[in-house]
């Protein structure tokens, strides 16, 4: 990456108008990502002054700041106490410590990666998102704009729920990307399921979860018709880390498991 | 740029551009322990404390070492000479290229007195690649240390 | 065998350990001038292809530019990058810089710059026409191809080695002992499979680095990160045409090297630049050039064929390969004999055995040295194949395998049949706990609990693997190596060895073997290694040589010191040198109650009387090759719905003769076991369609980390090689042979698949395992 300017931001005003004032203006978080990439940043936009790395609890949901570095979420309590842990889980199967010191939160969501291992389970933990412009949207309603965005994420909202969650993410070692992830979350008897690293970008699997959530209980062989469902539904594709195929019997074992651990601990 | 900051307790002003990783501003002022393993991030060889938290320099940009403080292995040589000791135990120095990263990540781990198991200590250094040891040898000699220290 | 040793075969930590965890300057790049040029390579986009022009005016002229080098600057005097002795066993087949690009990443130009940046910015401005040839990709369609990689006709062989470059053929062998087909034919029992390994990258964490300058005496010296420093001399002195007095060469700290350090890397171009310029130059790969343009293991095909008796006698292995050298042709004789040569003795009774193939030159990044050389490709295929062979004969393996392994006191005819690139040696296995190793490695792995599987919970299975393993220690009558050894006032030592310490420990363990045999503390020999000014003759770190042959050469040296001391010392106490007895510190005249120390002799020595300086010499050949042994056996947890495995042990039993120092050679194994597994388990070689490496950074090139597997247990025979150095034999290679071929037998054992292609993935199982079901 190439940075012919820096700017540090003093406000998300600031930093939203320095940001639009040109396409090659970019916001750096945690810089991890950007420093692999092969851009050219005219200016770059830090975030590192404004008050935005911080875990709070209100009294129905988490929020976390956009530029909250992912270790520290790894050691919140508040976030072990969402769904099981599932995020604390997933956020500490990336990279090693030192890394997890440096990106962000913020980073990861904006970023869209198809291998995040963070989308997956804030999709099934239905965050919401703030922007500076924008204001508050669904994390869904983010993932469907197109192109990169032209807004500063403030903050991540996970509304507390008594659910409970499950997240698997399968790789070559510790320090690799996903070759798969998932995610399966329930409160009030209302699943989610999420798959990740397809190798595209994570996704709700909306016809098994239509087909889960039409149920008054799960039986085993609904939770093996979901993951037929997931299957089928869902997009995969190949990538060198591994084919199609490989990629739908792992989403197929991990969507039974997933659903069977959640449903036995619900009740 | 002008960056104010402090390296092993030194109060310094750096100059730097603004697309520049703090993995070659130390190694141009001379701190030498900082290497590169990889360009990707990936292998924790370049590890750096900054605020006592270990993060990859190679990633870091310099501008943004402003206000910090920076630790390289120079800055805590008693603490690395007595990790050096229980390598030395344990067999656990090869090449050791990999250990300057990994004493620094260990003395954070210790300054922090989070307490540690052998399981949390081995996901604690996941990010530390060395391809010489096999681990094992580095963690009886990193349980040691850390055991010792706790005296 | 326990002798009463004080500083050999005793824990000793390291001599340089310390130093390096404080981070004091001590590798390549730390010694670099800060005014240094900078060095960087402009590198092939295409797999093959000619340059038909190359205009460098631009890149000239940029500010802040130096100088820019084109196959144009250089003469076309071929060499081998391979770093071995002379004449080379590897063809004459590189030239500095050249007209042709055999692979995406060869080298087309290079610039040497005020900083990296200028260097980069000028790379971008040199214009190439290249004119696109047919790369050939696939190795199995390599010989006799079309296309023909190396045209060239001013490359050639130091002595037969089967090169036949226009058919794409870098060497061939082939040997035979007995009739193999015939016996393979009366055989009740014939079992044959073909195995395929992967080009594994070693990842040494300090990338391939160098520096180079003009001293004041108009010398060229470089600091190199290299395993092989006499070697660097003598070829950049043949192909650059500077005597090889002009030029000296300083390993400093090396951050691991494996085998690839063997070969040359950036040396010719840093040197060429600073003795065009008369300017100090580096050169540091970058990670993706490490992957990209530097070498890898060899990619090998094996055909195994192997005959029994219903009772379990193995009567004869017939074993076919094919080697994939990619574009150059460093090691391809070598590395493919060692397949041979240190695998198949393993099995020692039978009535015959054939081993026979051809190394292709294909466009891909280079084959070369790495740790284990052909014995771990050799063995993945034997290994596995025996494992099949005791399933057909309804036996367990490892029973098969005791039945019929190498024993003390045994030979094998291939010993003397095949060596490194010429004939062999015929030797006598006079140390060989492999009965041992099997037997303990059995117990400690509890193989009669846990073979071949137990269930545990859900969809997951336990299983076991094992296999057995020999390397060697040297390559006898062609390597040499020398030490000296100095006293000084006061009575230390100096201890200058040219042994190339590369992180495995060489420097303390040449030093305790000094020490042991001078009586002294190891902190009184003060180590000083790899500087072809001011170091004896050594041919480097590789083979598995260096405690072996640069051991016994310490130890010649300290005899000799030894009894030049205790003359001295007679001299001095005047008495006879018989009636001296020396302690290391103090000698003493027998039934008199004289004595003087070391530090007075010395001192005397060099200031007040019969002043003269003590220096004593011994240099080292092997005549033979004692191989270390092995056996391995690994427990894995594989979950049969997603084919994902946990390794949950592995148990290493090894005889390496005397451990001189038992925790360093115990890193040795344990460092070795897990390089062997990145190789068996996640180490995936992935290339484009055009030819074009993707599995180029550690990003996509993984290898084992701290939780890859859950425990190492090693254990060391008791054992005792009469020929090595207080009865040393050789560490740093045997730990990484077994991996693949236990992993694959462990997998096999869970789930009744095969899986004969390197690496052991799980969607490679899982597939299996769907095809079973069908
Ligand atoms: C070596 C390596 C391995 C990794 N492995 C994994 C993995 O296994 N799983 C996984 O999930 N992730 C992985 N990641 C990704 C990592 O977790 C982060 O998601 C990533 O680095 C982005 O975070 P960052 O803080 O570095 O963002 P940056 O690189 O600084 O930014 C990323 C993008 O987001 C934009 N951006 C950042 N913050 C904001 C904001 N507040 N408002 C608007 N735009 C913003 C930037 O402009 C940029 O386009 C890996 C990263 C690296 C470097
Ligand atoms: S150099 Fe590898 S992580 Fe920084
Ligand atoms: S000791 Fe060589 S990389 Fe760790």
């Amino acid at each position: 990456m190439k940075i012919s300017n820096y700017h540090k931001a003093n406000s998300l005003q600031d930093a939203y108008e320095v940001l639009t004032e040109s396409r090659n203006h970019a916001i750096i978080a945690g810089g991890g990502w950007l420093k692999l990439s092969s851009r050219t940043v005219e200016k770059a936009v830090d975030l590192s002054d404004l008050p935005l790395d911080y875990v709070n609890e209100t009294e129905n949901a988490v929020e976390i700041g956009s530029m909250t570095p992912l270790q520290k979420i790894v050691e919140s309590e508040s976030v072990k106490s969402l769904c099981k842990g599932m995020l604390t889980q997933a956020v500490a199967q990336i990279m090693g410590v030192s890394l997890r010191n440096l990106v962000t939160i913020g980073g990861s969501v904006v970023g869209k990666f198809g291998f995040s291992d963070v989308l997956t389970p804030l999709l099934a933990m239905e965050a919401k998102l703030v922007f500076y412009k924008q204001g508050e949207i669904t994390l869904t309603e983010f993932m469907a704009q197109r192109g990169r965005t032209d807004d500063v994420l403030e903050k991540i909202v996970l509304p507390k729920t008594k659910g409970t969650g499950y997240f698997k993410k399968v790789a070559k070692t510790p320090l690799d990307f996903s070759i798969l992830n998932l995610a399966v979350a329930v409160s009030d008897g209302h699943y989610k399921i999420v798959v990740g690293s397809r190798p595209s970008v994570a996704t709700l699997c909306e016809e098994a979860m239509d087909y889960v959530n039409g149920k008054k209980t799960l039986s085993d062989d609904d939770v093996e018709k979901a993951a037929t469902l997931v299957c089928e539904n869902v997009k995969f594709g190949q990538n060198p880390r591994a084919s199609e195929e490989y990629r739908k019997e792992l989403a197929y074992v991990y969507t039974k498991r997933g659903l069977k651990e959640v449903r036995d601990c619900e009740s | 740029m002008k960056v104010n900051t402090t390296i092993n307790g030194m109060k310094r002003i750096l100059d730097v551009k603004p697309d520049e990783y703090l993995l070659d501003t130390l190694r141009r002022h001379n701190y030498l322990s900082v290497r590169r393993g990889c360009d990707t991030t990936s292998c924790g060889v370049c590890t750096i404390l900054i605020d006592d938290k270990p993060v990859p320099s190679c990633a870091f940009l310099s501008v943004r070492a402003e206000g910090k403080r920076i630790t390289t292995v120079e800055g805590i040589p008693k603490e690395a000479e007595k990790l050096s000791e229980h390598f030395g135990a344990t067999g656990a120095d090869q090449c050791g290229f990999c250990n300057p990263g990994i004493a620094l990540s260990v003395y954070a781990l210790k300054k922090s007195q989070k307490k540690v198991t052998a399981e949390t200590l081995k996901h604690y250094l996941t990010g530390h690649l060395c391809r010489c040891t096999g681990y094992q040898s580095q963690h009886k000699a990193i349980k040691e240390y850390l055991g010792d220290s706790n005296e | 065998m326990s002798k009463n040793y004080k500083t050999v075969n005793v824990k000793t930590p390291s001599i340089d350990g310390k130093g390096i965890m404080m981070g004091r300057p001590a590798y390549t790049e730390d010694l670099a001038p800060k005014d240094a040029l900078v060095i960087k390579v402009l590198r092939s986009p295409h797999a093959f292809a000619k340059i038909e022009s190359i205009d460098t005016q631009k890149a000239s002229e940029l500010p802040g530019v130096e100088i820019v080098l084109t196959h144009k600057d250089f003469k076309r005097n071929a060499y081998t990058r391979a770093g071995q002795g002379y004449p080379e066993p590897s063809p004459h087949d590189k030239f500095p810089l050249d007209n042709y690009v055999r692979y995406v990443g060869d080298e087309v130009a290079a610039v040497a710059a005020v900083d990296e940046e200028t260097a980069l910015e000028a790379l971008d401005l040199i214009e190439v026409e290249y004119k696109k040839l047919t790369p050939v990709l696939d190795f199995e369609k390599a010989k006799e191809n079309e296309s023909i990689i190396h045209p060239e006709e001013d490359i050639y062989e130091m002595f037969p080695i089967g090169f036949d470059p226009k058919k794409n053929v870098a060497a061939a062998y082939s040997m035979e002992v007995g009739d193999v087909e015939k016996t393979l034919k009366e055989s009740d029992v014939v079992v044959e499979d073909s195995f395929y390994t992967q080009a594994q990258a070693h990842v040494m964490l300090e990338p391939h680095t160098v520096n180079a300058q003009i001293d004041y005496q108009d010398r060229l010296v470089l600091y190199s990160a290299t395993q092989t420093p006499f070697h660097v001399r003598r070829i950049l002195s043949q192909t650059l045409e500077i005597p090889l007095s002009k030029i000296r060469v300083i390993k400093p700290r090396v951050g691991g090297g494996f085998g690839g350090k063997q070969a040359l890397h950036g040396e010719m171009l840093a040197a060429a630049v600073t003795k065009r310029t008369g300017k100090p130059s580096k050169l540091t790969y970058t990670r993706k050039e490490v992957f990209e343009s530097s070498c890898t293991r060899h990619p090998m095909r094996i055909d195994m064929k192997i005959g029994a008796t219903k009772d379990g006698k193995i009567t004869g292995i017939d074993c076919y390969g094919l080697s994939d050298t990619g574009a150059y042709g460093e090691h391809a004789l070598t590395v493919f004999m060692v397949t041979g040569s240190k695998v198949l003795p393993l099995y020692n009774k039978v009535d015959s055995v054939r081993f026979h193939g051809d190394v292709v030159y294909t466009n891909t990044v280079s084959s070369g040295a790495y740790r284990g050389y052909g014995a771990i490709q050799g063995n993945y295929a034997l290994e596995s194949i025996v494992d099949m062979l005791a399933e057909k004969l309804n036996m367990d393996p490892m029973e098969l395998r005791q039945k019929n392994m190498i024993l003390e006191n045994e030979t094998s005819p291939i010993f003397e049949i095949m060596g490194e690139g010429t004939e062999g040696t015929a030797m006598n296995m006079d140390s060989c706990k492999l009965d041992y190793c099997v037997k303990r490695g059995m117990e400690l792995i509890d193989y009669k609990n846990k073979y071949p599987r137990r269930k545990t919970d859900g969809a997951k299975v336990r299983s076991i693997g094992g296999a057995i393993a020999m390397q060697g220690s040297g390559i006898p009558y062609i390597d040499m190596g020398a030490a000296i050894i100095k006293l000084n006032d006061d009575g230390f030592y100096n201890l200058m060895v040219g042994a190339t310490e590369i992180g495995q420990g060489s420097d303390t363990i040449l030093a305790q073997i000094a020490a042991e045999q001078l009586g002294v503390d190891v902190s009184k020999v003060v180590v000083y290694s790899s500087d072809t000014d001011l170091t004896p003759f050594d041919p480097g770190a590789y083979a598995s040589s260096t405690t072996y042959v640069s051991g016994n050469a310490v130890l010649k040296a300290a005899k000799e010191m030894r009894s030049m001391v205790v003359k001295e010392a007679a001299r001095s106490l005047e008495v006879d040198i018989d009636d001296i007895e020396f302690d290391g510190t103090t000698f003493r005249v027998k039934n008199q109650e004289d004595t003087l120390s070391l530090s007075d002799l010395s001192n005397r020595l060099y200031y007040n009387e019969d002043q003269k300086q003590l220096v004593a010499t011994g240099s080292y050949y092997g005549t033979k090759s004692p191989p270390p042994f092995m056996a391995g056996f690994v427990e894995v947890e594989v979950d049969l719905e997603t084919g994902e495995y946990d390794i949950l042990e592995y148990v290493s039993v090894v005889d390496c003769g005397t451990t001189i120092n038992p925790e360093l050679a115990r890193g040795q194994v344990e460092g070795g076991i897990v390089q062997g597994l990145g190789m068996a388990v996640t180490e995936d070689v992935h290339y484009a369609k055009n030819g074009k490496l993707i599995s180029s950074d550690m990003l996509n090139y993984k290898i084992p980390t701290n939780l890859t597997l859950k425990k190492l247990t090693t254990e060391f025979a008791d054992s005792y090689e009469e020929s090595g150095p207080y009865g040393a034999k050789s560490v740093g290679e045997i730990g990484i042979d077994t991996p693949p071929a236990a992993i694959a037998n462990a997998v096999y054992n869970a789930t009744g698949v095969r899986i004969k292609t390197l690496p052991v993935t799980p969607e490679k199982i899982l597939k299996g395992l769907k095809e079973k079901e069908i």
